[in-house]
């Protein structure tokens, strides 16, 4: 293994490590919050169980994001010297507001997890709240960093060297506003429908417990309106790719030859020696109306770009296909879920028998479904407008389902085709992130600063690197098994609380709970 | 006369300083939960940890604070140290991964058992490895021993990579390290407990690792001369580091007097101070370089037109972040602080 490879290979482990714990990050506060709110407002016990619960899951995610954020910023030095030494000055900027904001969400994070019972509910929602916030800011500016190696701007080069630098022209690169929308909806889209999936999981044992069924609502109404306007947010960000970084779109697209009018091509097999996609669905007009919004647009095909700056156009084609299908059946589960919820609402309620009778046939239709969109791929930008309908919708019945309490969830939660659905849909968020980064990564190489600095020229001089890609590896490998252990454990140890006996409960077993909290 | 990146080479020290007296001191509770011994071990251990809890994540921040000011403000030292500094800092980097989820673990793993005294184990032996490695690299910055010039040993893989910082004077910065937080860490914890037996049990470490410090201070001082000319005529020559370092020595001193009279509020005022002057004694002693003998401080720097956003952004960030960090400390110390407690 080269160095070159072994310092990608550390730098790719790292970040696809990290990159899981800065979605949770981002989106599990959130949901914490909106739990404790609820408490507040309904007085019901079980969302302040919901609120610790979910504030326990999130210290230990933090915790390990923190660290492996630390390994990040180090290995930047670590492994790419040459990449800092041009870059540190023009995009150190954003790294350090984000330094920033990760200050801020420790500190209001270490007040809200130890602080229950020392500050007032007012001061400690408020502290839940600004680690939500931060947790986003700090995402948004490193987002903004890479939008940056994808499209820098800010500087100017002057033989060879770096003049003219300007941190915000720089921050403000053309890519940063596309990028940061959709990892920020990628955040709570994953973050939504995982925590979604594992309740819907539990639901699907226990059909009637009410810790899930609050629990199932609250991760929806984070993930699914940020589910349904990702790819809004994705076709933005590739008519974005389309015109900044033709290289990175022709390999996603596996478009060898430049054409007018260029067809989406959908799966297939990427032939590099024969510059052409073997096996492959090809949809007239597709690409240029996607990427340019004009069925006659000309798009530059790899033919246009000199065959040693070429990525690896199998891995970025399959990665991206990989996240659009992900990402597609994402959106569709959300709207489902909405139009249940809706329906149910609009219904009354005896639907539950008639819901249970249909539930086997609706699940083969749901595993059916699922392997259409796989194949299907790129529906989801052309259906975009549709969708965008039912993020509203959705966003709707949202509230009107908080305000009802119990009643818009029932239609989901007495639904287990839909459950069934939910569950599948859990761990795509992550996946569909991860494809999604391999995407954008792989997609810029041979360009560590597209069009300006090599990778090849960027990497540590150090001979060995793969000791510490190696040692690196293991290290998360060890953690991630850690991680998992303890998140199943608090998952296992879930409150068998059914909707009928709570009722029956009184108000008194609130002390028990806050006493939990501080433990 | 003060230029632009003097002030930014100033923040990182100050960024650093604020790392050795909250950061460190949560490294010494470490080293004080795997020393922890006797018929309190139990209860030292307890009170550890619920002195670092709700503060070690933002306490940790500085360090990456001081990180992303060096690579925006100086951009080829953070490129220098990377490469030459690779394997301690590689190996400061797994300390810093398992030290923070093993205590993350302990917290949140459930009732305590067998899996639970484990995680303690590895949190307290990556407590102390840690900071025995910062130093160390301090101490090879210090020595002026990475970089084209500074190398000249040879090219081999150890004569560039490891021969640097595994010698005798950046070791012995290392233990200083340990021995500066150890000591912090034991003073500040005097204060954490109300039950005399436990601060009695606090406040002999604490004079324990007052010793070790001045005997490790001195040491350095001694290995300064051979390792390093130009270090020592900054350490000992210029008038600022010998009048911080003088300073330094009476703090050590009033540590030691406010211990052995168990006046626990003003032996932490004086730990904090002494340690401080330490660092600040180091900064001033190779200035005006940051990375002896390439980097000079305005040589390293970046475009001004960074320097001064990175200033502005510093500023507008300190109003944020201080009302802040003054709020966790006042919802959390506020006992240790004053009587009042909440």
């Amino acid at each position: 293994m080269s160095d070159l490879l072994s310092a990608r290979a550390q730098m790719g482990t790292s970040l696809a490590f990290h990159i899981i714990f800065a979605l949770v990050g981002i989106g599990m506060p959130l949901m914490m919050v909106v739990a404790e709110r609820k408490w507040y407002d309904t007085g019901d016990e079980i969302y302040h169980e919901l609120a610790q619960r979910w504030a326990r899951g999130t210290a230990i995610l933090f915790a390990v994001g923190a660290v492996s954020g630390t390994v990040l910023s180090f290995e930047l030095g670590l492994l790419w010297p040459g990449f800092m030494r041009q870059a540190g000055g023009i995009i150190g900027m954003p790294f350090s507001l984000e330094g920033f904001a990760f200050f801020t969400e420790a500190i209001f994070l270490g007040i809200y997890l130890y602080g229950w019972e020392r500050i007032s509910p007012r001061a400690h929602i408020i502290a839940g709240l600004l680690v939500a916030v931060s947790g986003a800011a700090s995402g948004i500016f490193v987002v903004i960093a890479n939008a940056w190696m994808n499209t820098p701007s800010g500087f100017r080069i002057v033989n060879g060297a770096i003049t003219d630098v300007d941190p915000i022209a720089a921050m403000r690169n053309p890519a940063a506003l596309s990028q940061t929308i959709h990892m920020t909806l990628a955040a709570y889209a994953s973050t939504g429908l995982a925590v979604a999936g594992i309740h819907a999981f539990l639901l699907l044992r226990d059909s009637s417990n009410a810790f899930h069924r609050r629990a199932l609502t609250i991760a929806l109404l984070v993930g699914g309106p940020a589910a349904v306007l990702q790819p809004l947010s994705g076709d933005l960000a590739a008519r974005q790719v389309a015109r900044y970084q033709p290289a990175k779109l022709a390999a996603m697209e596996a478009l060898f030859a430049t054409e007018q009018g260029a067809p989406l091509v959908l799966g297939g097999w990427p032939d590099i020696e024969q510059h052409t996609t073997r096996a492959a669905i090809r949809i007239p007009y597709g690409l240029s109306l996607l990427a340019f919004h004009d069925p006659h647009a000309t798009v530059r095909g790899l033919d246009a770009i000199p065959e040693d700056e070429w990525p690896n156009v199998p891995v970025v084609h399959w990665n991206f296909q990989l996240m659009v299908a992900l990402g597609s059946y994402m959106a569709l589960v959300v709207f489902l879920a909405a139009v249940a919820a809706g329906r149910r609402e609009a219904g009354g309620g005896k639907r539950e028998a008639g819901g249970g009778k249909r539930e086997a046939g609706g699940g083969k239709r749901e595993a059916g479904g699922g392997k259409r969109e796989a194949g299907g791929g790129k529906r989801e930008a052309g259906g975009g407008k549709r969708e965008a309908g039912g993020g509203k919708r959705e966003a709707g019945g949202g509230k009107r389902e908080a305000r009802g309490g119990k009643r818009g969830v029932s239609g989901i939660a007495d639904q287990k085709w839909l459950l069934r659905a939910i569950v599948v849909a859990g761990p795509m968020g992550f996946l569909a992130t991860e494809a999604g980064w391999m995407t954008t990564e792989f997609g810029r190489q041979p360009w560590v600063i597209y069009g300006v600095l090599r990778t090849r020229d960027a990497v540590s001089p150090m001979p060995g690197l793969v000791v510490p890609f190696v040692v690196f590896t293991l290290l998360y490998c060890f953690l991630g098994w850690v991680v998992g252990w303890l998140l199943y454990r608090q998952i296992l140890h879930s409150p068998k609380i059914s909707e009928q006996v709570w009722a029956n409960v009184t108000v008194g077993k609130g002390e028990e709970g806050r006493g939990k909290g501080t433990a | 006369m003060i230029s632009l990146p003097d002030i930014l080479a100033g923040v990182i020290v100050v960024a650093l300083n604020a790392y050795v007296l909250l950061a460190g001191a949560d490294f010494g509770g470490g080293v004080w939960d795997l020393l922890a011994r006797g018929p309190r071990r139990d209860a030292q251990r307890e009170v550890i940890a619920e002195a670092i809890g709700p503060v070690w994540e933002a306490n940790h921040v500085w360090l990456i604070l001081a990180l992303v000011v060096l690579f925006t403000a100086f951009p080829p030292v953070f490129a220098e140290l990377g490469t030459r500094l690779h394997i301690p800092f590689a190996l400061v980097l797994i300390g810093i991964v398992l030290r923070g989820s093993a205590f993350a673990f302990r917290s949140y793993g459930g009732e305590p058992s067998g899996v639970q005294l484990r995680w303690g184990h590895v949190f307290a032996i990556a407590s102390a490895v840690t900071p025995l490695l910062l130093g160390t690299a301090l101490g090879a910055i210090a020595a002026g021993r990475l970089g084209e010039a500074g190398s000249g040993n040879g090219n081999g893989f150890v004569a560039v990579y490891v021969r640097p910082w595994l010698a005798p004077f950046p070791i012995s910065v290392g233990i200083l390290a340990i021995a500066c937080f150890s000591l912090l860490a034991a003073v500040y914890l005097t204060l954490e407990s109300d039950e005399r037996a436990l601060q009695e049990d606090f406040a002999r470490r604490a004079l324990a690792a007052q010793g070790v410090v001045i005997v490790c201070g001195l040491a350095a001082l001694g290995l300064a001369r051979s390792a390093s000319p130009q270090l020592a005529q900054g350490l000992l020559k210029a008038s600022s580091a010998v009048l911080v370092q003088g300073l330094a020595a009476l703090a050590a001193l009033i540590v030691l007097v406010a211990l052995v009279r168990r006046r626990f509020t003003i032996a932490r005022i004086a730990a904090a101070v002494e340690a401080s002057l330490i660092l600040w004694g180091w900064a001033l002693g190779q200035y005006p370089y940051i990375l002896p003998p390439d980097w000079t401080i305005d040589g390293a720097a970046a475009p001004a037109a960074t320097l001064e956003l990175l200033l502005g952004a510093l500023a507008v960030g300190a109003v944020v972040l201080f009302p802040s960090l003054l709020y966790l400390f006042r919802v959390f110390k506020a006992k240790t602080m004053s009587d009042a407690v909440p």
